[in-house]
């Protein structure tokens, strides 16, 4: 590129190359450059609709957006967020938790253990996971995941009751905030998988055979050479993926019984996220109403925008291993 | 090597579904153009054409459904567009003059200004609600060992504000004395989303059974339970969870073989609830609209003798005057199709009640005067 850049600007370049260049420089500049204002312009022109169509909601609200447990802006106009960012968060952190290790194993099994034949596939194959619709999900989820996961929530409830996350009475199991993260895991599982993959494939071949000639098992060559130098890649990765888990709306919506209530409990049936309650609530919604779950989706984008700047403080922090395996 | 592979890979996918893909439109278009090509032949035209767009509530689709393949097969000219979106979404369309009427689970509101705004729409005329299409709202539940369960109004409201919690409560015990009653928890759907069914569900047990939340389409919060989105959602839970309650529409628990609850009205009789069992109990609505404005007012708390007293009356929103000449005509037409004793009867094997008695009367007046 920059060597064609100069053969433009000086020497007596061979004729019809050089003026075919010429010639598709000002279209290109302007259609990139185009495109950049275009999509700024965009984003402020929804920045200011949902500010605007909120503003006027969240005036009308009687209660308090962040303390209230309800979410009636149709009828008496009370309505507070904290229990849906509470469940949004909730349900992302635990597909979190569920998806990075099996995302992390999947992406090393295709780029250092599995056979080359095998690898590319499947790696195809776990980005064909990333093309499901997110109904098909959220209906498997209802429909089969529900009902399965009965008799283990039941179990663990009995048996590992005391902890908090297990605990609960009455109605264990069905549509739980397990149910609902478990589901968000598999959707968010191809995203990590994939960048974890192109990261790991990218750590320094010489260091892994560096480890290896001194008599690493394989194992321990990936501690040492490709999981220190693939960490920031994963953690970018894992944030990907949550940021994905948090904005997913209509499986959620599908699984969670869309209660209003703050519980750790999560093998009863209590669970609700912002997403959802925009799904839930959008086609019947008054004025007010739409303003209001067009408020919490200004919430929802500030949550995510939150997770994503300390996902990028993480990153930073850590460049060093970047350095390492340069 | 290596790329052929992946391209190879890649090749083999997106053949196979593609190939997936072209089989299912393939079939589909193809049953398409038969019925398109067999509809004509079929119907005697009596010159009526046009487009009419209308949207509104969902849970009279299936009726409207019904309704216009059987209205397009004798006016092969016609088309007829319903989009399930919502009432409120319907309403909002009528009110802003992109469809010709909306259904909806409720008349206009008073107190949301909306008959005004509707009015305006109609330029010249006034907009009037047409009950068309009554929805009776089965109580669902999956308990095994136990058959005709009762439930009186109170116990209902109990049950889905979570006060009653076990299915051996002494309250259900009182309304079902001969049944053998297990101590499982009680899970009770209610609709996620907002929904007329829920709407006319709490205007029943406020109605009936002090019930101590505001009705509304979108559920108490505070009454707790387990939200399902969609009557089909609520439907499946039921059937897949022991020791489970909720309401649906009829046509909801007839498709998913659901047991109902006998309900018991005004009167303490437990009635079973039927098409005809429901229409008693819309036949004995006040009107409170005026003129041809049909807006009803349902008794939850009926004595009629054999009535049921959960009942949906779903409405069309219309203009009595004032829709473009084409557009009215064919509204007319196809109202007046709805509102025959042919359009009342396809209604009663979708799990709707029939409209019936002096009410019905009154509606074939009301679509008589659209012009």
């Amino acid at each position: 590129m920059t060597t064609n850049v100069r053969t433009r600007g000086g020497g007596p370049a061979t004729g019809r190359s050089a003026s075919r260049r010429s010639h598709g420089e000002g279209p290109f500049k302007f259609v990139s450059t185009g495109a950049g204002v275009l999509l700024l312009g965009i984003m402020a022109a929804i920045a200011v609709f949902l500010i605007s169509e909120a503003v006027p909601a969240l005036q009308a609200n009687k209660g308090n957006l962040f303390t209230d447990l309800i979410w009636e802006p149709n009828g008496s106009q009370v309505f507070g967020i904290g229990a849906l960012a509470f469940g949004t968060v909730l349900s992302s952190a635990i597909a979190l938790v569920i998806a990075t290790p099996i995302a992390v194993g999947v992406a090393l099994f295709i780029s250092h253990y599995a056979p080359r034949r095998l690898a590319g596939p499947l790696g195809y194959l776990v980005d064909l996971l990333a093309a499901v619709p997110s109904v098909v999900y959220g209906l498997w989820g209802v429909t089969f995941l529900v009902p399965l996961l009965r008799t283990p929530s039941q179990w663990l409830n009995e048996n590992l009751g005391w902890f908090p996350l297990f605990s609960g009475e009455g109605a264990i199991g069905g549509k739980t905030m397990l149910a609902g993260g478990i589901v968000l895991a598999i959707m968010i599982l191809p995203i990590i998988a994939a960048i974890s993959r192109e990261v790991f494939l990218q750590a320094p071949k010489m260091n892994e055979e560096a480890a290896l000639a001194l008599g690493a098992t394989r194992w321990e060559m990936i501690r040492m050479a490709v999981l220190p130098f693939g960490r920031p890649g994963v953690i970018s990765a894992a944030m990907l993926g949550l940021g994905r888990a948090m904005g997913e709306t209509i499986a959620v919506a599908l699984i969670f019984p869309a209660t209003f209530d703050i519980s750790f409990e999560i093998l009863t049936p209590h669970a609700n996220s912002i997403a959802a309650n925009i799904a839930n609530g959008f086609g019947e919604a008054t004025q007010v109403g739409r303003g209001a779950l067009i408020a919490s989706g200004l919430v929802l984008f500030v949550i995510t925008l939150l997770v994503n700047m300390g996902a990028r403080m993480v990153i930073n922090r850590r460049k060093e291993f970047r350095a390492v395996g340069a | 090597m290596k790329y052929a592979g992946r391209l190879a890979a890649v090749a083999v996918v997106g053949a196979l579904s593609l190939a997936a893909c072209g089989t299912d439109n393939n079939s589909s278009g193809s049953t398409n153009g038969t019925t398109a090509a067999s509809a004509p032949a079929a119907g005697n035209d009596n010159g009526l054409s046009g487009t009419i767009n209308a949207a509104g509530s969902s849970a009279q689709a299936n009726a409207i459904d019904q309704w216009k393949k059987d209205f397009q097969a004798k006016n092969s000219g016609v088309s007829l567009n319903y989009q399930p979106s919502g009432s409120g979404a319907g309403v909002q369309s009528f009110i802003a003059g992109t469809v010709d009427f909306a259904g909806s689970d409720s008349a206009l509101k008073d107190d949301k200004g909306e008959p005004a705004q509707a009015d305006a729409r109609c330029k010249t005329g006034k907009a009037i609600n047409i009950p068309m299409v009554t929805g009776p709202v089965a109580v669902v539940y999956n308990v095994p060992g136990v058959d005709g369960l009762q439930l009186s109004p109170k116990t209902i409201g109990g049950i889905f504000d979570s006060k009653i919690t076990k299915w051996d409560d002494a309250a259900i015990k009182a309304d079902n004395p001969d049944a053998k009653l297990p101590s499982t928890p009680i899970s009770a759907f209610h609709r996620s989303d907002e929904s007329g069914t829920s709407d006319n569900f709490t205007k029943f047990l406020k109605a009936t059974a002090g019930w101590p939340y505001e009705p509304a389409k979108a559920w108490p919060a505070e009454a707790k339970g387990q939200g399902a989105k969609g009557s089909d959602q609520v439907a499946a839970s039921v059937k897949s969870t022991e020791g489970s309650i909720g309401y649906v529409e009829l046509s909801f628990a007839e498709n998913s073989q659901l047991s109902k609850a006998k309900v018991a009205n005004g009167s303490g009789e437990f009635v079973e609830l039927t098409a005809d069992s429901a229409a008693k109990t819309v036949e004995t609505a006040e009107i409170t609209g005026t003129g041809n404005d049909l807006k009803l007012s349902i008794d939850y708390a009926t004595k009629t003798a054999g009535a049921y007293p959960i009942v949906l009356v779903t409405y069309e929103i219309t203009c009595e005057k004032g829709l473009a000449p084409e557009q009215a005509k064919i509204v007319k037409e196809f109202l007046t199709y709805t509102s025959s004793d042919e359009g009342q009867a396809a209604l009663k094997e979708l799990g709707y009640a029939p409209l019936a008695g002096e009410l019905l009367t009154k509606v074939r007046t009301a679509v008589g005067a659209i012009s």
